[in-house]
Parts: C-alpha cells; structure tokens; sequence
C-alpha cells in the first residue's frame, strides 16, 4: 500500500521493516521526557490500552494477577501516577528528584501479535538531597504502529539488584 | 542535656500523664549502644515473626530467612510433615548450608566438606567419618531457636526462658484472629476446602534510613495519614471513592506488652469485605455476600469488625500487620541506629477466585509498598525524622497525643505509646 501525493514514493511504514535506529531514537525520546520530567508527553507515548509493570526483585516472572509486584498500572493508574507525581503532597518527590535514564544494547525480538518485542538493559541514577541511588535492570517493551507512530503498549521493567535495598523505594519512574 | 557518654535509659522517656506529657529522648534513635542494648534486651528476648507456614506448603519445602542478624531457614520435614526452623549453620565448621532464599530438598549438605542433614536437622552424612574415631553423631545436628506456631504465624525467641508464645501475644491474640477468621469464614462461603491464608510470592524487600522505631511509630500512626497520603485520597477521590474527612473516629488500643493497634472505618476499600468504585462492578455482589456471610456467622458486632474496619497491628517489637486495602505482613530489623531492612509480603485467602485476586492485588498496591502510592511517602517522612534526629540539641520527641482522651482515638498516639513503655520496660529490665 503507498501513501498518495508526496510520500507516494515511501513505503508504509510497518514494525516489520523498522530500524532498531528508529526504536533506539524513540527509546532515548522516553529516557529524556522523564528526565525532564515531562509527564504528560511520557504518558502519550503509550496506548490508551497500555500496561506499566515492575516485578520485585525476587520474582522477574511474577503474573500481577497473582503475585505480589511492585507496580502494575493500566494506563488510567498511570495517569493518576503522573497527577501524584505533580503534586507537591507527593512527598518522596517534592522537590522532584534528578534522574538519569540510560537504555543501550537494544534488541528488536520480532513481531508478535501486531506488536514489536524489544529489549534492553537500563540504568537509572537518581540524585535527591543526600539521595544517591541507581537501578539497573532490563526493560522489555511490547511496541506497536498507531498513525505511523511508534507507542508502547507494554513496558515491564525487570530489576537485576537482588533487593531493592538499601534503597528505599521507587519513587520514580524508571 | 543528655549525652551519649552519660546515657541512662531511664532519663530516656519523660512518662508524666498527669502533666499531659510523654516524651522520649532523641539519643533512643541515634545511639549505637541503645541499639546495641536493643539486640541485647529485645531481639534476644522477645518473640520474633519467622515467616507463614503456607511458605512451606510441600514436605521438602525450605525458605532462607536472617532474623535479628541471625542466619536462620525454616523446612517442612520429609518425615514428619512438620515445620523445623534451624540456624543456618553448619556444625562441622560454620557455613551456612542453605544457600538459595527459596526451593525444595531432599537433604542439606553443606558445601565446604559435605556433612548432610535430613530436613530434621539430623547428621546422615559424613565422608571419610573413620576420621572422627568412635563419635557420637546424634550429637551433631543443626540445632534450633525455639519456635512457635499461632494460626500459621511463625514466631521465633533465641532465649531458652521466654514466656510462651500466647502469653507474650496478650491482647494482639485477639486481632491476629481478625485477620485470620475473615478469609477462613469467607473460604466456607465460597466453598474451597483448603481455607485459611497464605503469604503471595513476590517480596518487597526495601530499606528505610531511619531508625526502627520509627517503622513501628509510622506503622499505627493514624495522625499522619492526611497530610502525608492526601495524594493518594486524592487519587481515589479522582477514582470516584467518596472519602469524606479521611479516617473517621475510630480507635487506639494498648494491647499490652509492647503491642498496639488503631482500627477504624477507613475510606479505602477492604477486598474483605467494603466495595468501593474501584473495585468494579463485577466484584460488588460478592463483595456483598461476604459481609453479609461474616455478620451471620459472628454476629453483628464482631461481623462488622471483621469486615468493615482496617487495622493497623504492631506485635512487638517489629512485626506489622495491616489489614487495610490488603493485607500486610511486614517485618523490620534495624543494622545501624539510622538504617533498617524491611520485608513484606501480602497475606490473602488460600484458593481465591481469579477475579477476587487480582482485585485484592490492585487495591494493595495502589497504596502499599515501594512503588505505592502511599508508602514511599512514610519512607520519605522517616527519613526526615532521622536527618532532624541530628540537631542534638533539640533533645525531646512529643508524643503526648490524646493523653486526655478516654478512650483514645485513632488518630491519637496512645498506641505508639505501648509501644514505647513497653520498650522501657524491656531496656529497664534486670537480668
């Protein structure tokens, strides 16, 4: 299928045929807007049918609807995270932390059921007060095309570090 | 002013209700030989939460857990079915033997130089055992804590001379049994054989920069919730939950022995048993039929308690159940004055329908835990009360809250003060 007038030349763009250029750019596009803490423009690139997980440190395979996780937000919640989060109640985060998101190592898996498996090691710093802290792990994103734009439908983030301690929450979003 | 090179733990609390008093010294938070006394005086000797039974559920079954610094597991024994808790430590030369945090066995053997154990601690194996000459073997195996069971609550005490159990629980008995009848009455309802909890795998194994104590102050402090969690009432107002003033009225309770509850209807909901909107339609019925089912079967006032109020349980000194949104089982051991470790799991009813789960699931994280709503914001406020704890000079911590009220409400500190006597208590005592 081709576009008409000016992209006529264009192939569609499709989860097939994208770069792993492209999903690292969009990857780094999501690191920043949540160093910036953009939230607003975080949370639009994800489908209204999205789902935000962190498993805990000593179940990475945990199923939320049966085992205790950290987060399991559908995207209503992750917008309520995101009002909470700009709230100046929100103690642990006001004033809002630094943060560093690094991604790196990005691997397309290939397409599942109309959506694009990629994975990647993070690590996050978080810099607050006296606060110096980082989170490693790896992320495993479920993508999909929406008006030729790339939007996470899924985003689970695995931690590597056998607890969260001596941290003390996650009061950010990683 | 008290210093540290002249601490006596009596000048430590200012105990004058007749003055509308109770304060307690700073130096309590920030001092290494307070603490040092504290592992001496309590750790040593009172009862300590282990783990649930329903975390060993198979003959074989073994979980890894340090209590007070002490490495420990406990195993459901192959032979007898029963659960052994044992130190983690081999008798030959000291490694610890169970080396994975969860798993099934069949024996123990230690790595450094093989001595076996079956899962009843006894020594079954040795290699080369010629070298031991005509030993008595028997004499070697693992050895023990004593160990206690109340309705699948393990308890641990390293003193030989403790009190039992029951007695050291004194009235929390009586609120533990909340927690458990509920989802026992409610297995009956639902018709699952097997009723009764069990503990969820996942962990949320995080660290608190602050001293203990303050967990356990945080833990049944009903004053703090509005202005430290508005955020989160504003998310359920948002979610359409009618929160009114927050929590209501409600009720304090010195439960002796060090141990204290606060308990009172709350504007969250309970998934035993208060429907709210974010629970969702399709749970309400059921929601419903478990009130009703637990009114029948205990009457209304015990009924109503069971499923209508939340609970904020401390069993001395660092066991916290909150039976709330969800149900806590959270546990905490101080390494440094300024640093704790804190374990918690979700306690929920054995054979759950699918739904009912999730559900019960959602509602505890929404608030609950590191990545919560709520929790990371107590996390935030302790480790503000410890950074202050470093103005020595501002010696006295206020907990005189509601001292005139009879009885005590909610959202007073007469709880948090059961607490603290009964640490005095504890530090005060004579060998």
């Amino acid at each position: 299928m081709q576009k008409e007038g000016s992209e006529v030349n264009t192939p569609e763009k499709s989860l097939e045929t994208i770069s792993r250029q492209e999903v690292e750019d969009f990857l780094y596009k999501e690191g920043y807007l949540l160093d910036e803490w953009q939230l607003d423009e975080w949370l639009s690139l994800f489908t209204p049918d999205a789902q935000y997980m962190v498993p805990t440190n000593d179940l990475p395979e945990a199923d939320p609807e049966n085992d205790l996780v950290y987060i399991d937000h559908d995207f209503d919640r992750m917008k309520a995270w995101t009002v909470r989060l700009k709230n100046s109640m929100a103690h642990r985060e006001y004033p809002w932390s630094h943060t560093v998101h690094m991604v790196s190592n990005v691997r397309l898996l290939g397409v599942e059921d109309g959506r694009l498996i990629v994975t990647a090691p993070f690590l996050v710093w978080r810099f607050r007060y006296k606060d110096s802290e980082y989170f490693a792990g790896h992320y495993r994103y479920a993508l999909k095309l929406v008006d030729g734009e790339l939007k996470i439908r899924s985003k689970r983030v695995r931690m590597d570090m056998p607890s969260l301690r001596p941290r003390g929450a996650i009061s950010i979003i990683l | 002013m008290i210093t540290e090179r002249a601490l006596n733990i009596k000048d430590l609390i200012n105990d004058k209700p007749e003055e509308g008093l109770f304060a307690y010294n700073r130096l309590a938070m920030t001092s290494p030989e307070i603490l040092e006394l504290e592992k001496q005086k309590i750790f040593q000797k009172c009862w300590l939460y282990l783990g649930h039974e329903s975390e060993v559920t198979k003959p074989g079954d073994f979980v890894r857990r340090d209590i007070a610094g002490e490495p420990l597991f406990f195993v459901r024994s192959r032979q007898t079915g029963k659960i052994n808790v044992f130190y983690n430590t081999c008798t030959h030369r000291g490694a610890t033997i169970c080396r994975q945090d969860t798993g099934t066995v069949r024996t123990l053997q230690c790595f450094y130089h093989s001595w076996t154990f079956n899962t009843d601690g006894e020594l079954v194996g040795v290699p080369d055992e010629e070298g031991y000459g005509a030993w008595d073997r028997k004499k070697w195996g693992l050895k023990s804590p004593r160990v206690e069971n109340y309705r699948g609550f393990l308890f641990v005490n390293f003193n030989p001379d403790a009190e039992d159990l029951i007695t050291y629980l004194a009235g929390a008995r009586e609120y533990l049994d909340y927690v458990v009848d509920g989802p026992e009455a409610v297995a009956e309802l639902f018709g699952i054989p097997e009723g009764g909890l069990e503990l969820l795998r996942g962990t949320h194994s995080y660290a608190i920069k602050a001293n203990w104590k303050l967990l356990a102050e945080n833990s049944i402090d009903g004053y703090h919730v509005g202005p430290v969690h508005e955020t989160y009432m504003q998310y359920l107002r948002n979610a359409g939950v009618q929160t009114g003033g927050g929590v209501q009225g409600g009720e304090g309770k010195d439960l002796g022995n060090g141990h204290g509850v606060m308990q009172s209807v709350a504007p969250w909901g309970r998934p035993i048993a208060q429907w709210i909107p974010t629970f969702g339609e399709a749970a309400k019925p059921d929601i419903e039929r478990m009130h009703d089912y637990l009114l029948q079967k205990f009457g209304e006032e015990r009924g109503h308690t069971i499923s209508q109020l939340s609970r904020n349980l401390l069993v001395f000194p660092n066991l916290v159940i909150n039976d709330i949104m969800g149900i806590t089982v959270r546990t905490f051991h101080p390494l440094a004055p300024d640093y704790m470790e804190v374990t918690q799991k979700e306690l929920a009813p054995k054979g759950e329908r699918g739904d009912l789960r999730a559900m019960r699931l959602d509602s505890y994280l929404s608030f609950l835990g590191p990545g919560g709503f709520a929790s990371p914001d107590d996390t935030e406020a302790m480790e503000a009360c410890q950074q202050g704890f470093q103005a020595k000079q501002v010696e006295w911590t206020n907990m005189s809250r509601g001292l005139h009220h009879h009885p005590p409400k909610y959202t007073d500190e007469h709880h948090i003060r059961a607490f603290w006597r009964g640490w005095y208590r504890r530090m005060t005592a004579e060998e």
